[in-house]
């Protein structure tokens, strides 16, 4: 059994609990960081996904990661999530949370959400319901079972529905709603759990141009408060939002900066344009 | 009380409550009645056989909402929910056998099988067995322990969809192996019949059979009560979820391991309970009950009734099982094919069974009717 050690500290919620274990959560962020990646290699049949990647995000940072198709940027997600475990190397989140110890359902309680590339809601239920299960509370058997919202829950699921737009959909299905809707969804569904982290696979893939405005306008929105990491392939977006952008190729860091000096980069221009 | 009853008074509409009062007074009102009081040549005599099959379906009934539960509630298919069913009735049939005391055809202590295998005493694992309470405790027990440890191993090494149903079916065609050895100690393959008394009453009058068919009632209006509470819960919405984006779920902070493993044992004591109330009713517990064709069979009625209603496993255990004892009694050879078609026509025809094919009637029928233009307000 993994009992995380986590250091008081950093004010972040009650003290819930995930996949029977209590944790107390609470990111230690003292030396700004609040991801670090160190030395992670992963491969799939020889094939190395990620090579001896390193990277570190700051606290209440907006980072932007970019790089070809098979760059490694996806994997990279998987393992800060839980899902995929590297070969070698380590991440921590924070000063003290080591994620490989963590299952997936602990990771995501201690504060890291992800926006899957294809969005993934329940589709069956309301989007109303849906908010209502992603929203950070006690998620073991036993209290789901005698569960009821009081009304400052009531009040934080009308809020995030009002910030995604959804606010007149609340009782519909969420499997009517459309593409970029259930996009929008599922981001709302993140920031019901209060992570501190945010992961989002591309945000605006299926989106038209006004809502890619509107989601580029809520991750702009939502640096500070929690630290995001967005990976796209929508350039534009990226250079409307992005203040720090990591390129990654062949699983490790190629180049990293303002998106001026990126582009601007020999080796990016290389891999992206060929020779 | 007060919290508790005000829950359970939301699980349905007024509707839903009056159509279970009516049921309920059906069955524990008019079946005794017509049964015990009127005279056999009475119009509306209601015969003993009448009596044990009824009892008996509703018995099935009970497990195909357990099946509900895991299977259309939370999409985990399944394959040897039969197992968990004959485990609690031979746990019920050990105590049966204990009460026939010396009136077996060798008048020994022991049961006729073991003194046919010339066994001098009974084997540990038989010990306390003419204890009722000690067998209502295995029978709720044995189902659910084995339940527990099968399902911790699958669901942790996250066996999912089509493997983890071919792995139930093979559990429980081990397990009818198993009871077929005589050497197993539970009568090999005619397994436990003939049985005296139950509680000290005997157990083939028709007060007798009436109690265990009123009990039988009672515990399948409980169960529907009790799964009805859980997926209107949270809890239930969560594992809808599962059924729907497991990966979501988990990234939500939720661990579905410990969803699947509380409602898939959950599911398998209800099946332990309704095969301890099906075996003094039929009067013989054997190990055909654990044959992998009686657990498909259970999958069928909850497709043929729907999947995620309840009241559609239900329905589907009662319409397939009064169909099956007319149909076996009009055209024996000709059952199977009958069902084999059944499940195809279902599948085809009415993905979500009897009861979706009802819900959309009605829905047809309410929009030829005007509607108020209020819109439903956000919850």
């Amino acid at each position: 059994m993994n009992a995380a050690v986590i250091r008081e500290g950093d004010s972040f919620g009650g003290g819930a609990a995930a996949g029977g274990r209590v944790l107390t959560p609470g990111v230690d962020v003292s030396h700004k960081t609040i991801l670090y990646l160190e030395d992670i290699s992963v491969s799939f049949d020889g094939f190395k996904a990620l090579n001896r990647l390193s990277l570190d995000i700051d606290n209440g940072e907006l980072r932007c990661i970019i790089g070809p198709n098979g760059a490694g940027k996806t994997t990279m997600m998987d393992v800060v999530t839980g899902k995929t475990r590297p070969d070698s190397g380590s991440v921590f989140f924070g000063q003290t949370i080591d994620v490989a110890k963590l299952t997936e359902a602990e990771i995501a309680h201690a504060g890291i959400g992800r926006k899957f590339q294809k969005p993934t809601v329940f589709e069956q239920h309301s989007v109303f319901e849906n908010l209502e299960l992603a929203m950070k509370t006690d998620k073991r058997v036993r209290a789901s079972l005698t569960a009821r919202l009081d009304s400052a829950q009531r009040d934080r699921i009308a809020e995030t529905l009002d910030l995604i737009h959804l606010a007149g959909d609340a009782d519909r299905a969420a499997g009517l709603l459309s593409h970029g809707q259930k996009q929008w969804l599922e981001i709302g569904m993140l920031l019901m759990q209060e992570p501190r982290l945010l992961l989002l696979d591309e945000p605006v893939a299926g989106m038209t141009d006004e809502e890619t405005e509107r989601t580029g306008e809520l991750c702009k929105a939502l640096a500070g408060k929690h630290s995001v990491i967005v990976v796209e392939h929508d350039m534009d977006f990226v250079a409307g939002i992005a203040r720090k952008v990591t390129v990654l190729h062949e699983g490790s860091v190629l180049a990293e900066g303002s998106m001026g000096e990126v582009q601007n980069d020999e080796r990016v221009i290389e891999v992206y344009l060929g020779r | 009380m007060g919290p508790l009853a005000a829950g359970i008074g939301r699980l349905y509409g007024r509707r839903g409550w009056s159509v279970l009062a009516a049921c309920a007074a059906i069955l524990f009102l008019l079946f005794p009645l017509a049964n015990l009081v009127l005279p056999k040549g009475s119009l509306f005599y209601i015969s003993d056989y009448t009596i044990a099959l009824t009892g008996k379906i509703m018995c099935y009934a009970i497990v195909a909402v357990a099946m509900d539960l895991i299977w259309g509630y939370t999409g985990i298919l399944s394959l040897g929910h039969g197992l968990f069913f004959a485990l609690g009735g031979y746990a019920m049939g050990m105590y049966l056998m204990r009460m026939i005391g010396r009136e077996g055809q060798y008048q020994s202590e022991l049961p006729d099988f073991m003194v046919f295998l010339d066994w001098k005493a009974y084997p540990w694992y038989w010990s306390f067995t003419d204890q009722f309470w000690y067998a209502a405790l295995l029978v709720v027990l044995v189902p659910g322990v084995l339940a527990f440890v099968f399902g911790f191993f699958a669901f942790r090494s996250r066996i999912k969809g089509v493997y983890f149903s071919i792995i139930t079916q093979a559990l429980t065609f081990a397990f009818m192996l198993l009871f077929f050895r005589n050497d197993t100690g539970f009568g090999g393959n005619n397994g436990f019949t003939d049985f005296k008394r139950i509680l000290g009453l005997p157990i083939a009058t028709s007060e007798t059979r009436m109690a265990l068919f009123m009990l039988s009632g009672a515990v399948l209006i409980a169960t529907l009560l009790a799964a009805r509470f859980i997926v209107a819960s949270k809890f239930g919405r969560v594992l809808t979820a599962i059924r729907d984006a497991e990966s979501r779920v988990m990234f939500s902070g939720y661990n579905p391991v410990h969803y699947k493993l509380a409602i898939w044992t959950l599911s398998a004591v209800i099946c332990g309970i309704a095969g301890a109330l099906y075996v003094p009713q039929v009067g013989i517990i054997n190990p055909s009950e654990m044959s992998p064709a009686n657990s498909i069979e259970i999958a069928i009625w909850v497709a043929v009734g729907g999947r995620g209603s309840l009241v559609g496993a239900i329905l589907g255990a009662g319409i397939v099982n009064f169909a099956k004892s007319w149909f076996t009694v009009a055209f024996p050879e000709y059952w199977l094919f009958f069902l084999g078609l059944l499940f195809i026509l279902v599948t085809l025809y009415l993905p979500r069974g009897v009861v979706g094919a009802f819900d959309q009637v009605r829905r047809r029928w309410r929009e030829r009717r005007p509607v108020p233009a209020a819109r439903r307000s956000a919850a």
